[in-house]
């Protein structure tokens, strides 16, 4: 999924001249944490709320007239070292990146020119959207050697059984050497599926199995009747 | 505390229901119908003159719920009868969730599926008429059909269409009870935005688990918000638990809806002994819940209750004891934990391939340990908190 089928194209945006107070306002009345700052189409740097609260004269320092801050310029606040991300990348680099530089939002910048945002919930969102359900189907979690062409053993498995996947996604075991493997196929019987997979060497994960053979007495077998006509072996 | 039913409760019966069928191997079996009916009157709790035959659902009232279009794809694929072709793949059928392994064609498809559908119907019309109080179709409970799509084995949603031909020729709200152990998707979206109709289901959490919905969070959209309600219990959940959720979630709902009238989805594959689900229920929960949802009919709808069957797939050792005892308590038999009869053992043990519960109910010591059931059981009671929250405010404030 690319970001430009998730980012938000509207954004808001301020000039390097507006003021602290004004930006603060806009954060508010939009109720957005990120203002991308613009010179003309271009990017210039990005305020964030925390950098507004961070600028603003704390408790302690009520000395300092609050107005004359209110009045001050975001460009001598803003961060110009912006990372931002292109129309065509995809989400799972912008995931990776939000989480690895600790970051709440992406701009979207092509040819030069701000065209969009994307924030930490948009790509949430798509990934829940990207692993959830929007067919009905079963889930499966196969363990597998972490070596080539393991993802695609199982999923030539899966089309011999004529069963359709909704989606996949592979992530990495806790046991070295090993991944997992989660495929949502669209079947309300899957016992078919993973007694092939089993066959073929690999370990079902889900459906845990229990041992619910119970031959008790409660039950009325016809090898118990069978075995009170054999000769007892003693 | 329960009044007697005014007549007597109507059983919905024909050989013909059983040619509801894809294919030998196939987990979906109406045999199952037949093997209760058996037992029922091994026990002498089945007489004849409550045994009413279906009838045959018109088109008009398939598209009360079904898409015009779904309903000529049904057809067309029932043209496809002889044996070489039916094993084929028909690709296009798939749109339609036809001629897929979960739903393969067979033979007189649309047919047979109507004919489960006017089961339902005419238990409704039964009903509503005044002709008796309570009905009992066990070849309904086909929740998971969507309006233009066949899923998970059913074909027609007889359960949808009942509840549409009640509200719309009566005007009257129904409640609709699903315990089956799959969560009933077809039935919710179908009245999803509806506030006369309130679904409730409790199943195993579709984290895992076919069809992949039913959250707590699904509780209807628009106008209809408010109007549904899922219990989505752990994997392994074991009666106490199970039996604690669904009391819980019935009571909140009858107090916040008052429905006229109830139809309820029997599916019994929350026992441990079915195949497709992970659920530890035994046969106590099957003992119970009829009698909590007859509480609930007497006290809310002048008695009116549709029962309908629904899934459950170990059909010796499970489905004809659970419908049996369905079936004793929508006749007031008293349900005791004594023997099956021998005579119904001995005809079925040799179809069973294997070993035959001889006890209605399951004894204790035969009930499987699950390792975590503190935490299975803990995490359920805040599924549970979670899920009523917004119905118990709404009874709070109102
Ligand atoms: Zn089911």
């Amino acid at each position: 999924m690319q970001i430009e089928e998730v980012m938000k194209r509207k954004v808001i945006t301020v000039s390097p001249d507006t003021t602290i107070g004004e930006a603060r306002r806009l954060c508010q009345e939009h109720r957005i944490r990120h203002l991308p700052v613009v010179e003309g189409e271009r990017l210039a740097g990005i305020i964030s709320d925390r950098d507004l609260r961070d600028a603003l004269p704390s408790v302690i320092q009520k000395e300092i007239e609050a107005d004359e801050i209110y009045e001050l310029p975001v460009s001598s606040f803003m961060k110009k070292d912006v990372i931002t991300i292109h129309p065509l990348d995809c989400i799972d680099d912008a995931a990776l990146t939000l989480y690895t530089a600790k970051i709440g939002c992406l701009p979207v910048v092509s040819q030069g020119k701000l065209v969009g945002i994307v924030t930490e919930s948009d790509i949430l969102h798509s990934l829940v959207e990207l692993m959830g359900v929007d067919q009905p189907s079963s889930y499966l979690k196969i363990e597998v050697d972490d070596t080539t062409g393991r993802l695609a053993d199982v999923a030539q498995i899966i089309k011999g059984c004529h069963v359709n996947v909704s989606n996949v996604y592979v992530y990495p075991s806790k046991k070295k050497g090993k991944k997992n493997l989660i495929f949502r196929v669209q079947t309300i019987d899957p016992r078919p599926i993973i007694e092939r997979i089993e066959q073929h060497g690999f370990r079902v994960i889900w459906p845990e199995k229990l041992d619910f053979k119970h031959r008790t007495a409660h039950d009325r077998t016809e090898e118990k009747e069978q075995n009170d006509d054999e000769p007892s072996s003693l | 505390m329960t009044s007697r039913p005014a007549f007597k409760p109507l059983f919905i019966y024909s050989e013909q229901l059983l040619n509801y069928f894809f294919h030998d191997e196939h987990p979906f079996n109406q045999k199952r119908i037949a093997l209760t009916k058996q037992l029922l009157e091994c026990c002498g709790y089945l007489a004849q003159d409550q045994v009413v035959a279906p009838r045959l659902a018109t088109d008009d009232e398939l598209m009360l719920v079904h898409d015009q279009d779904y309903i000529k794809a049904v057809k067309q694929a029932s043209l496809i009868s002889d044996q070489t072709s039916l094993g084929q793949e028909h690709p296009e059928f798939h749109p339609f969730g036809l001629g897929t392994e979960d739903n393969p064609l067979f033979p007189d498809m649309h047919q047979q599926a109507a004919l489960a559908v006017g089961g339902t119907l005419l238990g409704a019309e039964l009903i509503v008429q005044g002709q008796t109080t309570r009905v009992l179709n066990l070849a309904g409970g086909l929740h998971h059909a969507q309006r233009g799509k066949a899923s998970g084995f059913c074909i027609y949603n007889d359960c949808a269409v009942a509840i549409e031909y009640v509200r719309r020729k009566y005007g009257m709200k129904v409640l609709y009870i699903d315990t089956d152990a799959h969560h009933g998707d077809g039935v919710q979206w179908i009245f999803y935005h509806d506030p006369e109709v309130f679904t409730f289901s409790i199943h195993e959490t579709g984290r895992y688990l076919y069809p992949g919905t039913g959250h707590v969070n699904e509780k209807g959209i628009g106008e209809g918000y408010g109007y549904c309600l899922n219990l989505p219990v752990d994997a392994f959940t074991q009666d106490k638990s199970w039996l604690a959720c669904f009391e819980s979630g019935l009571e909140a709902v009858l107090q916040f809806f008052k429905p006229d009238m109830i139809i309820s989805q029997h599916g019994c594959d929350a026992h441990f002994y079915d195949p497709l689900t992970h659920l530890a229920g035994s046969m106590a929960i099957y003992a119970r819940m009829p009698e909590v949802i007859k509480q609930a009919a007497e006290t809310y709808t002048g008695g009116k209750w549709l029962a309908v069957g629904g899934g459950g797939y170990d059909i010796y050792r499970v489905v004809p004891r659970a419908w049996g005892l369905l079936w004793m308590v929508m006749n007031d038999v008293p349900i005791k934990q004594g023997p099956l009869p021998e005579s119904w053992l001995d005809d079925v043990l040799p179809l069973a391939g294997g070993g035959l519960p001889h006890l209605w109910l399951d004894k204790d010591d035969i009930l499987p340990v699950i390792p975590r059931q503190r935490e299975i059981e803990e995490k359920n009671r805040l599924m549970l908190n979670q899920a009523l929250s917004y119905l118990r405010q709404q009874v709070g404030s109102g």
